[in-house]
């Protein structure tokens, strides 16, 4: 019966029949799927920390603004996320318990710091750009909910990125030291980039079952090398260097070869190890903390204006 | 005092005068009300409405997906509820 | 004062109220109790930063010359800023946040009822949008005053300890500048005089309703409008103005 089930389920997925929440699906997808939206979940939570430090510092109003809207997205696209968790069995409270406790991960380029304003830019135009990358697919996955957050999030998500191009286009046009701002910031920022795809193909080993599912349609190392192909020539109109001297176009591949990617580094950060892994977890921590009165009050109130309801309805 | 989570509450919001509801998403809140202004600040922060509907997840009922096939087949035989069931002479342009 | 410096210095006034306190609730991005509220506050700022937007701007067309909404903002000092005490005071927990929140926009939803009659045409375009924005703002944190309010003991002791500490900047907003007089002898300001029995009411009807105290004390700190600041607004502009500082006349 389990067998017969599980390859209904795969030829649903071969047709590109989405799944729903209440349909029969195996544990392994539903808890490949948890494991994956929640991670993005945590990680647009926890991606409003490095930009977020620079609201109040923004340069003028109209940045601020820009910066405002952009660090709020993110905020929304992570609410959209951890509702479409939530239909596969989990409560948001339980999948940020897991956040606050360090047993959920969530992606590693946040762990590095915003030293000056360039990386505002710096993070819309990679970051943004990279994880575009990744979700633009991610908008015809097989999980109807997930597909549906995604699409939302896409749309939305289209401004991010010119916003970061634009701060860098603006400074890598001005002052000799504004454009140094610039180049230092894409020198910082290019490598954890290019890692935000994930480890190179061969050492990851629950993509195949992913790819199989439709959960995800390219492979980690098929994304990163369409991000570094478009990514060049957006280099070069800001006159600025990716700090890679192994670059160069492969004219048989038709791509661009790349160096190679310093798989320590990365494997650090996600240990734990980063520059700013602490301060970001402490960062969501504390704001839950703080905010534990405020959630219960809130709930205490609505259940006495429930019962106050309901009395003067009983009374009448 | 309890640690318990908000509820969560389905979103409906029109998108203009003249079309109907249409389900976006979920979120928490406290109560009806909150949910109401929660589901303006995070559903239609680009215009994406002018009225919203909102209702306690736990109030929604659903059919079971394993009655799919005896909920939705049968209508699949009853051609005759569509126009094109009918023939009709080609000069009645449109009816 | 020349009446065109009356209404630069009145609009400035109005534009660094907004500024300032939309600059607070900007901090909180990121840091709120709970995601969806986190999103609505950021809405509340990006209102206020909006309005300020469009009051520097005029500010600055009023001044000519190479003023531009950015210089009114960054490149005036502490002195020189002519917000209420009020708006200034640290975010400190999501009661003082709510609790000055609470007393700004119920003044701040009267001012601009009032001002969406000023005889300048500017003004009152900015105040017909203001009106909405700020009768959102005065729902939404009326009702966190009464849900804290009325919610838990501990929520209901955390509002009166914001409620007490905060009071004493509510009464500038009723105290009248020489600009403020003058701006209303104009014709182009508001009456103060008219809102301060409105405020007083809404606060009253607020907080029975939130079980909260209104504090006997009638002493009031006073000064933001003419310059003279609590300590904090120095870290503010230190913040918000440092690259405008560090890199004279870049673009940005």
């Amino acid at each position: 019966m389990e067998i017969n089930l599980e390859e209904q389920f795969q030829e649903k997925i071969d047709q590109e029949i989405k799944i729903e929440p209440r349909d029969w699906m195996p544990e392994k997808y539903r808890k490949t799927l948890l494991r994956q939206i929640s991670q993005h979940a945590h990680s647009e939570i926890v991606g409003m920390l490095p930009e977020g430090n620079w609201i109040t510092r923004a340069p003028n109003l109209r940045r601020k603004v820009a910066l405002l809207a952009k660090v709020q997205d993110e905020a929304g696209h992570g609410l959209y996320l951890y509702s479409a968790a939530e239909t596969l069995g989990m409560s948001r409270d339980e999948m940020l318990a897991e956040l606050h406790s360090g047993k959920a991960k969530y992606s590693s380029i946040f762990n590095y710091p915003t030293l000056t304003w360039a990386d505002m830019g710096a993070i819309g135009w990679l970051v943004d750009g990279a994880a575009i990358m990744n979700q633009v697919p991610l908008c015809r996955t097989s999980y109807g909910p997930y597909a549906r957050a995604m699409v939302r999030v896409c749309k939305e998500e289209s401004f991010h990125q010119r916003q970061g191009y634009e701060i860098m286009l603006t400074l890598s046009k001005g002052t000799a030291e504004q454009k140094a701002l610039a180049q230092d910031a894409l020198n910082r920022w290019w490598w954890p980039s290019i890692m935000m795809f994930g480890p190179n193909d061969d050492k990851s080993p629950n993509s195949a079952q992913s790819m199989k599912w439709k959960i995800k349609r390219f492979s980690n190392d098929e994304l990163r090398q369409k991000f570094v192909d478009v990514t060049v020539s957006q280099a070069e109109i800001l006159g600025l260097t990716i700090p890679d001297k192994d670059l160069k176009w492969n004219e048989a591949r038709g791509h661009y070869d790349f160096g190679t990617i310093n798989w320590d580094e990365f494997n650090e950060v996600v240990a734990g190890n980063g520059p700013c892994n602490k301060q970001r977890l402490k960062a969501r921590v504390d704001a839950w903390e703080k905010g534990t009165w405020v959630r219960e009050a809130a709930i205490a109130f609505a259940e006495k204006r429930a019962k106050r309801n309901n009395n003067s309805t009983e009374a009448a | 005092m309890s640690n318990k989570e908000w509820p969560l509450w389905e979103v409906f919001i029109r998108a203009k005068q003249g079309l109907n509801h249409k389900h976006v998403g979920s979120l928490h809140a406290a109560d009806h009300q909150m949910a109401i202004e929660n589901a303006r600040d995070v559903y239609t922060r680009r215009m994406e409405g002018v009225s919203i509907w909102v209702v306690e997840s736990k109030h929604l009922h659903a059919n079971e997906p394993s009655d799919q096939d005896s909920l939705f087949d049968p209508a699949n035989d009853k051609v005759y509820r569509h126009p094109t069931f009918y023939v009709l002479p080609e000069e009645l342009n449109h009816m | 004062m020349t009446e065109r410096d009356v209404l630069s210095d009145y609009i400035l006034h109005l534009a660094d109220n907004s500024m300032i306190l939309g600059q607070r609730c900007a901090e909180w991005c990121g840091h709120g109790p709970v995601l969806e509220q986190d999103i609505a506050l950021t809405n509340i700022a990006l209102d206020l930063i909006g309005e300020a937007r469009s009051l520097y701007h005029y500010a600055a067309d009023i001044k000519g010359g190479s003023a531009t909404e950015d210089s009114e903002a960054f490149l005036r000092d502490v002195l020189q800023y002519r917000n209420c005490l009020l708006t200034e005071q640290p975010n400190t927990d999501w009661a003082y946040t709510i609790v000055r929140q609470f007393f700004y926009d119920t003044f701040h939803y009267h001012l601009h009822k009032q001002l969406s009659e000023s005889s300048d045409a500017r003004l009152k375009e900015i105040a017909l949008k203001t009106i909405k924005e700020s009768t959102y703002h005065l729902k939404w944190s009326s009702e966190w005053m009464i849900r804290l309010g009325d919610g838990t003991e501990v929520s209901k002791n955390k509002m009166q300890t914001a409620i007490n500490d905060l009071w004493e900047y509510t009464g500038e907003f009723f105290i009248p500048s020489e600009t403020e007089t003058k701006a209303l002898e104009m014709g182009i300001g508001a009456d103060l005089s008219k809102i301060a029995p409105l405020w007083r009411s809404k606060v009253e009807e607020v907080m029975e309703e939130a079980t909260l105290t209104i504090p006997a004390s009638n002493y009031h700190q006073k000064g933001g409008k003419k310059g003279l600041h609590s300590e904090h607004l120095g870290y503010i502009l230190a913040e918000m103005q440092y690259l405008q500082r560090a890199y004279p006349g870049a673009e940005w």
